[in-house]
Formats: structure tokens, sequence, C-alpha cells
């Protein structure tokens, strides 16, 4: 472990970096006064929009009868895959999902056409009277569908090391068995929602509630049949991401940009909670096949994972996604010889679509059942079987090739959070209490989280930021991120004030737009304030070193010797205002301007070989949950979670420590109590809050103790701090393995058919299981 | 705002017809449709006045019966504070105060409204000083993306008032009825403890 010690970089004591400052919009925020798209003044003539979608879930769509609709007052424009200008395209990269569904019908609920009218009310009513002729097919709803029909959305694939197989044989253990793990619904708080203002010559105007400005500005684009340079696309907040608007907000911005583009009118769109849930993809569920061979310390010699994924109907970012399943598959321990194999299949359902861990979870969750199970196999403690796997020397390469380079801080955190946790003294008592406790038992877990940090396809890891000083010295930023509550704007604020020595209160956050910073990435894969900070950091630099030199002519000093702090230049005991310098360098003709572009070092990702260095580094924690369970009723609680978790040096720990806690129970909300069920036709019947249950304040452990693990990111990031956006979703694995282990203790030794979410239900039927299996 | 010269109401009211036995409990139905007015009946469909008292300000609005609370606050009276999480009354990101207790203003029309209503743009002092609760918020980094701030904010405040922050076991079952998707829970806890302090303080 590595101790406390390090100054800060350059031996000096940050101003703002490492400051737990608020949210950017903390004082907004608590007022009412921060705008989402859907406070923005509407612009005078503002259509609104309603989405009419398909009745079915598969068919050739024969006939759109639109004739009602039209005929409703207030409706001025009914759009269908016939009014598209351009390519009928919102696909992010295979071209295989249309704005308006044409010929076919893919999901149910996929947009057939929209009404834009006078008022949303009216839109409303108007698309309810739309009559779409489909001519049914059965619908693949399943894995179990596609996989009899051979529909997959993209090819198949798999990491392959060594001869699994055999090796499973040689050992002196098997086990072999299926596991499902469900979806997820975002359920960002702010639904789906753009206002597109068509302007000069064509030109589109969209604030878009996105995580990829860039990619709304290509299919808005497309749609309309306009370069690239034609369209721009505005996102000031969202009401959270998660995922759900990296690629799935285009849709509707293309809608409300493709109405305004036909009349002419700013048209707005946001779509009802229902229409969100339906319309809209989620995390990928899956099932998963393995087989297991291992020694009697429970050390595994061979492993087969195939990963069955219901990807909905399009490819979406479903080669990253089951990519990063299979890269996370491993979770985080050694697996000499393997086989991890992926289908990518074709449903008639929603195309799912990144969900914060963007399929790492699904993967990791899946290797740690199967720990469990082989603990199960041999009457070990989980957590022993979890020590012996772990990476650690010679025992250090990934299943795609990839050296892990840091496993001592992988170790040394679950070593630390097994003390800390009072894990073996806790286990104890739970077996106490279950001895005695017939109807309420009590289970514990400690997992680890290993979670590769960067972008799976190399060209995404690339930011560009753009930071202006003006003469009287006050600072605008902008740069490519986008802020969904995560805090990003906040922490390149930070960076950049940093850079300048000067006040928080100098530097103001603009909104991302794709006419400042072009080509950006989405703000995703946890990368956002590693690509945008360095890039931020950059731009200031490049300002910061001719303030320099026009500083050190001043004093009579070299640049280098100028240093910037307190506003002010200062070289020796002399000192100029900051603002003062920022008069003086215009008047003297410098440019106070640059624009910052970043790219992250050392990757390389070879994927039809398998091998690489995919990822810059891995981002490390561990969580430890207890839980009981009611065998009556299924119904269970989270007593107690203690986490440790490793964000390098933190950029701000108040905005780390939200992420992580947040984060876990997000995660603990997928493997507990959110549900998706769709029923054989291929209609999703959890579309509302009603039917579908986040976690809300009374779920969360009521002893919940989050620490930051005192480390440092080994490599290059800015201030040497980790991503944390996504990691800590994985913490969550920690409850669902103590579930499981509550089942246990019902049979110990036979395995728990427990699969994901572990609802009430789902724990009841792995009570009755376990019974049954004796 | 109104409808009083669309010529649309025929259409509208056929097809409207389930929800105008709902509308006519409204008691202050004022039937000063502009078009041609069949003898009988007033129209249902016709704009309604609505006398609101929003945050201490008397607000006049002609409003379709059916508007919510949360609408006619947002799209008339220009007070977007209050936030539209799913307009089913399953979010609470539109929790106002109507007559100083919590109310999802999603579920109520805004012609049932008798009492004085607060919203977020109305909790602080007339000075600008922030309530406990919102700087409490603030202090202890109460939430993420901020959606859903506006309502815990005013269903804190009612917590406290009601009695029901006794515990932090009693506030995260009393504030239960306001989703965050980013998972701030437990710093809205936190923030609701030391608010409550200071607002019995
Ligand atoms: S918007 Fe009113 S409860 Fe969700
Ligand atoms: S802060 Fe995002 S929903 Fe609560």
């Amino acid at each position: 472990m590595r101790p406390n010690d390090h100054p800060a970089p350059g031996g000096v004591q940050l101003r703002h970096v490492s400051q737990p400052l608020p949210h950017d919009s903390a004082a907004k925020h608590v007022q009412g006064a921060a705008p989402y798209i859907d406070d923005l003044p509407e612009p005078a003539g503002t259509l609104h929009l309603a989405v009419g979608g398909s009745p079915m879930a598969r068919g050739r769509l024969i006939a759109v009868d639109l004739e009602k609709v039209r005929a409703v007052p207030g409706v001025v424009a009914v759009l269908t895959a016939a009014d598209v200008p351009g390519k009928n395209d919102i696909s992010p990269a295979f071209g295989d999902e249309p704005l308006f569904a044409h010929g076919h019908v893919m999901f149910h609920g996929q947009p057939v056409f929209a009404v834009a009218a006078e008022t949303r009310d009216a839109a409303r009513r108007a698309a309810r009277l739309g009559a779409i002729t489909v001519v049914q097919e059965k619908p693949a709803v399943t894995v179990e569908d596609a996989e009899k029909r051979g529909d997959t959305v993209l090819p198949d694939y798999a990491f392959i090391r060594g001869d699994a197989s055999a090796a499973i044989d040689a050992a002196p253990n098997q086990i072999a068995g299926q596991f499902r793990i469900g979806g997820q619904e975002h359920f960002y708080l702010e639904g789906q929602v753009a206002l597109a203002i068509p302007g000069e010559d064509g030109a589109m105007h969209v604030h878009t509630s996105t995580q990829h400005p860039t990619e709304v500005q290509h299919v808005c684009a497309r749609i309309l049949g306009l370069p690239d340079a034609m369209v721009t696309a505005e996102v000031r907040r969202m009401g959270g991401g998660f995922g759900g608007k990296e690629s799935q907000a285009s849709q509707w911005a293309a809608m409300a940009a493709l109405a305004a583009r036909v009349t002419g009118r700013p048209c707005k769109i946001r779509l009802d909670r229902d229409d969100d849930m339906a319309m809209t993809g989620k995390r990928h569920d899956f099932r998963v096949d393995y087989a297991v061979g291992f020694d009697d310390e429970g050390r595994i010699q061979g492993v087969e994972m195939a990963f069955l994924a219901r990807c909905g109907c399009s490819a979406d970012l479903s080669q990253g996604v089951v990519d990063r399943t299979m890269f996370h598959a491993d979770a985080s321990y050694f697996l000499p010889e393997l086989i991890i194999s992926s289908r990518r299949l074709k449903t008639n359902t929603v195309s799912n679509t990144a969900f914060r861990g963007f399929g790492g979870p699904q993967g990791m969750l899946a290797m740690e059942r199967i720990i469990d199970e082989i603990a199960c196999r041999l009457g070990r403690d989980p957590l022993d079987v979890r020590k012996v796997n772990h990476y650690g020397p010679e025992r250090d390469t990934t299943p795609y090739g990839m050296t892990v380079e840091d496993h001592d801080v992988g170790a040394a955190i679950l070593e630390q959070l097994e003390r800390s946790s009072n894990y073996r003294e806790r286990r104890e008592a739970i077996a106490g209490f279950n001895a005695s406790s017939p109807i309420l038992r009590k289970g514990i877990a400690l997992t680890p989280v290993k979670f590769g940090i960067s972008f799976t396809l190399t060209q995404l890891n690339q930011a560009g930021a753009l930071v202006h000083v003006y003469s009287d010295g006050s600072v605008q930023l902008n740069h490519g991120g986008t802020e969904m509550g995560q805090g990003l704007y906040q922490k390149v604020a930070q960076v950049v004030a940093e850079e300048f020595g000067v006040g928080m209160d100098r530097v103001r956050v603009t909104a991302t737009t794709t006419d400042k910073v072009p080509n950006t990435s989405p703000t995703a894969a946890s990368s956002g304030s590693d690509l945008n900070g360095m890039a931020a950091r950059m731009a200031a630099r490049q300002i910061r070193d001719r303030l320099a030199i026009l500083a050190g002519e001043h004093f009579g000093v070299p640049a280098k010797e100028v240093v910037f702090r307190d506003d002010h230049a200062f070289a020796g005991n002399e000192s100029l205002p900051f603002a003062e310098l920022a008069r003086r360098a215009h008047a003297a003709r410098i440019h106070l301007s640059a624009a910052g572009h970043y790219k992250t070092p050392k990757l390389h990702w070879d994927r039809q070989k398998g091998v690489g260095r995919p990822f810059f580094y891995f981002a490390y924690g561990a969580a430890c949950a207890e839980v009981v369970i009611d065998t009556l009723t299924g119904e269970n609680r989270v007593l107690r979670v203690d986490i440790l978790h490793d964000v390098g040096r933190s950029l701000n720990p108040a905005i780390d420590i939200g992420q992580i806690e947040g984060g876990f129970v997000q995660g603990m909300g997928w493997l507990t109590t959110e549900e998706l069920v769709y029923d054989k036709d291929g209609r999703l019947r959890t579309h509302a809050p009603s039917t579908y249950k986040i976690p809300v304040a009374s779920d969360v452990p009521a002893d919940f103790r989050v620490t930051l693990f005192d480390g440092e990111n080994r490599e290059e990031t800015v201030y040497r701090s980790k991503a944390v956006g996504e990691p800590p979703l994985m913490l969550a694995n920690a409850v669902f393995c103590a579930i499981a282990d509550a089942v246990q203790s019902i049979a110990p030794g036979r395995p728990v058919p427990l699969d994901a979410p572990a609802t009430p239900e789902a724990i009841l039927k792995a009570i009755q299981g376990i019974v049954a299996a004796g | 705002m109104t409808h009083s010269n669309d010529p649309r109401g025929a259409s509208r009211r056929d097809f409207f017809k389930i929800s105008a036995s709902a509308a006519a409990v409204a008691p202050v139905v004022a039937s000063t449709a502009l078009h041609a007015q069949p003898e009988q009946k007033p129209d249902p469909f016709a704009p309604v006045e609505v006398d609101l008292v929003v945050n201490g300000q008397r607000r006049r609005m002609a409003l379709d019966a059916r508007t919510t609370l949360l609408d006619a606050l947002r799209r008339h009276a220009g007070l977007t504070g209050a936030k539209k999480g799913c307009d089913h009354g399953q979010c609470g990101a539109c929790t106002v105060h109507v007559g100083g207790k919590r109310t999802l203003s999603c579920l109520t029309l805004a012609v049932m409204v008798r009492e004085p209503v607060t919203t977020i743009e109305g909790l602080a002092a007339t000075d600008g000083a922030l309530h406990p609760m919102q700087q409490a918020f603030i202090d202890h980094d109460a939430f993420q993306c901020g959606y859903c701030t506006p309502g815990q904010i005013m269903s804190a405040v009612a917590c406290v008032k009601e009695g029901h922050a006794g515990s932090a076991d009693e506030i995260r079952e009393y504030m239960s009825g306001n989703l965050c998707r980013c998972a701030a829970y437990p710093h809205i806890v936190t923030a609701i403890q030391q608010a409550k302090t200071q607002m019995e303080g």
C-alpha cells in the first residue's frame, strides 16, 4: 500500500485541486435556478412533439393512416420516414436503426411517426389517433428466441487462452451452471428532451440533453442531409444520464430538428416517462453459461464463460458494451486458461445501450458468482477463494493480454477492508445468528472491483478544451465533457483555476457545445475528468506560458521563475495582479485564447487478435455488505456496507464520495429491486415508477461507511487522480453475494440458484430451489 | 394561454367527454369563452379563472380546468423550479407547499388550490438569504444532477415541520417519496439533520 506522504505535485500546496468544493451549480440547484432544457424560455412559435409508436414488436409495416392525426386542431405537421431529407438512420455506428420505422417494425413502441402541434396536449392527443397497420410476425423476445433464429446484431466474439476445456477436465473439481443477469432502466430523473431552433441558411441549433453532443450533431446533420458544420448541439447540464443519453439522446434531438426543418419553427420534444421507458434502451441483460475447473484451494485452472446478451433490435453500442463485459469477466482474478465468448443477440425489444459500467458489471458479477459457487463446493470462505485467485506476481495477465501492473493496490484494498470491516468476526457472529434464527437469515460478502479505464475504442480517448483569458483577468472555460451531475465542470474548473493561480470565482464554465469544441467524445467510460481535465490544463498552460514571458520581462527574470498564485504573478518579492497582467498582455498583443487537445497515452488494442492494452489503468475498490433476508417472504434489507475505494489523488473528495455512494446505491437497485419485465409479445410491462422500483432513501443501508483509499494513480493522469464515475456501481456486487450467502446458510454445500436481480420473488425461488435440491 | 378564441372547441369537446365531469367540480368556472356559445349550459372547456397566491404574490391565470398545479407554475407562472420527473405522482420532483403542506403539484389541479403556494423559488428570505435547508443541501453536497433537488428540499422542509425528522431512520422513511436517481440520499439525510437543528433552534 502507498503511504499518504506524497507532497502535492510541484511541492506546492494546492489551492483548489483536491479541495472538497461544492458542485458548480450548487447554489442554483437549491433555489431551482439551474435551468434544464424544459425550463428554458420557449422561443415564440415553439411547437411541441409527440411520438406515435408501433403497436407490435415485429412485423411488416404496411400502412400508416395519419388523416385523423392531421385533422386534430393545433396540429401543424405530421412526420414519417418519408419526410426525412437525409438518411433515415439514427444509429451511432452500424446504420441499422431508423428515426422512423419504415417497411417493418422492430420493437413495440418503435417510433413510426411524430406530431408537431401548437400545444403539447394537442400533440399527445393527436398522436394517439394514428392508425398503424402491421402484419404481425412472432417476435424474438428472449435470448433463447433469438438464438433459435440465429439472429445477432453483430458477429460473435471470444477471448481464448490455452485449452480451457482440457484444463477444466484436468482440474480436481468442476462446476458448470447457468446464471441470468437482469437489465436496468436508467430512470434519469430528467427524461429525454430536446429543443431545436432553425437558423439562417438551413442551420440548426439543438439544445439537447445528451452525454454526446458531437453524435447528436452528426445524427441531426445526417437526418437533415446537412454538413455537420450547419448543426450545433448544445448542452449545459443534464438531469442525470448514466449512459442513457450517450447514443440514445440523438433520436429525439433529430426528431425535433426534423420537425423544425419541416415547419420552420422551433420544435421541442420531451418524452413522457412511460414513453421514455418504453422507447429508450437499457442495460443489457444476459444469460451466462459457464464451466470452471479448480484445485482444492479454489484456485481456478480453467474457465469457459458464454455471455448471451439481449441487445434488442439494433447494434447501438452493443459492440463495446459486450466487449466490456468480456473485459471484466475476469473480475479481479487470474484465469490461466479460458474461453470467454459472447453472442450479441437480436431481439424485438428496444435497443439496449450504455449504462454506467457499460457491460462491465455483468461480466464481473458472473465471475463473482462462480467464485461463490467454488467456495460453496469446497466449504471455504468465499473471501479466501477470492484471495487465492486474485491477480498477483506472475499471475498478472488478463484474458486480453494486458498486464495488471498494480495488482498490489487491489490486494491491499481487500486486506484493508477485511480488517476495517471486521469481516471475520462478523462472519462468525452471523453464523451464530443464523444457527438460532430459522426465519430471518443473515449473509455477508466482501467483493473487489477492478475496472479498466479508457474507451476500448481507442480513437475515443481524446478531448479538446478552449480557454480564454479576457483583458480584465476573467477566464472562460469550455470543453467537450458534459455535466450530468457528476461534478465534471467543477473538477475541470478547479484544474484551470489552479493553473492560473486564480480564485474559482474568476473561472466561468460555459455550456458544452459543438461550435466551441468540435469532434468530441461522449462523456462516458468514466473518462470525463481524465480527458477534459488534461485538455483544459494544456490550454490554460499555453496561455500561462505566454503570460509568464511577459511577466518575466516586466520583473527582469526568466519566464520559468514566474509563479502564478493568489491571483497574482510573482517573481521573488515582486508581484503583479493577474488582472493587470492580462490587461498588459492584451495591450502587448499577446494571444489570450488557447485550445488544448489531449490523447491518452500507452493505448493499443487489436480487437481481431484480442490482445493489447485497451486500458490506461485500473480503478480499484472493495465493498463489504451485510444483509438479512426473510425466508418466508424473500424480503431483504442491507444492514451495513463498508466501502474502500481508490480514486487516486482525488480532484475533489466531496464529489468523489458522492459518486461512490450514488454508484453503489444504483448498483444495489440493479441487483435487488429493479426488474424489467417483457411479456411474450415483447411489450415492456414495467414502464413507470409504479412497476419499476429504483432505490429510495429508506433502501440505503443505515450503516454506510465510505472511505477513500490512500494512494495515487501510477499513471500520469491529471494530478494523479483516477476516474470514479462507473467503478463504484460494481461495489454493489457485495450486496448480491451477501444475499446469496444468506440463502446459502439454509443448506451449506448446495449451490444457490439465485439470478439477478435478487427481488423477493427471486430470493424465495432460490430458497425453494436450494431446499428442493436436498 | 387561453383557448377562448380557439375554433377547436367542438372537436376537443367530443374528445374530452370523460374529463368533463371532473372539470365540472371546479368551483370557479368562469364561462367567458368568446366563441359561439350553445344556449343552454356553460362550456366546460372554456378557460377557467384561477387565482393563486404563489410565493406571496397573487397570480391570476385563465387555464384549462385540467391544468395541473405543476403546469400552471411552470408554463403559466414562469416558475420552473418545481420539476416534472414523472407527471404521475411517483417521483416527488414536483413537490411544492400548499398551505404549508408538501403537495405533489403534478397530481393537483390548479383550480383546486385554495391556499397559498410556496415553491423552491419562494423558500429563501426576501433579502435573498437561503433557507437553512437550502444551505444545508449545499454544505453536505446533497445532490448531483440537481433535478430532484427542489422537490427534495420542499419535502425536507415539510418533513421537519411535520415532526418527522426525529432520527435518520425516520427521515429516510418520510423522505422516501422523493426519488433521487443519483442516490445522493446519505447526504440528503445529513443535510436535513443539520437544517432541522437550525430550523428549530
Ligand atoms: S412529477 Fe410529480 S411526482 Fe413525479
Ligand atoms: S440529484 Fe440527480 S436525481 Fe437527485
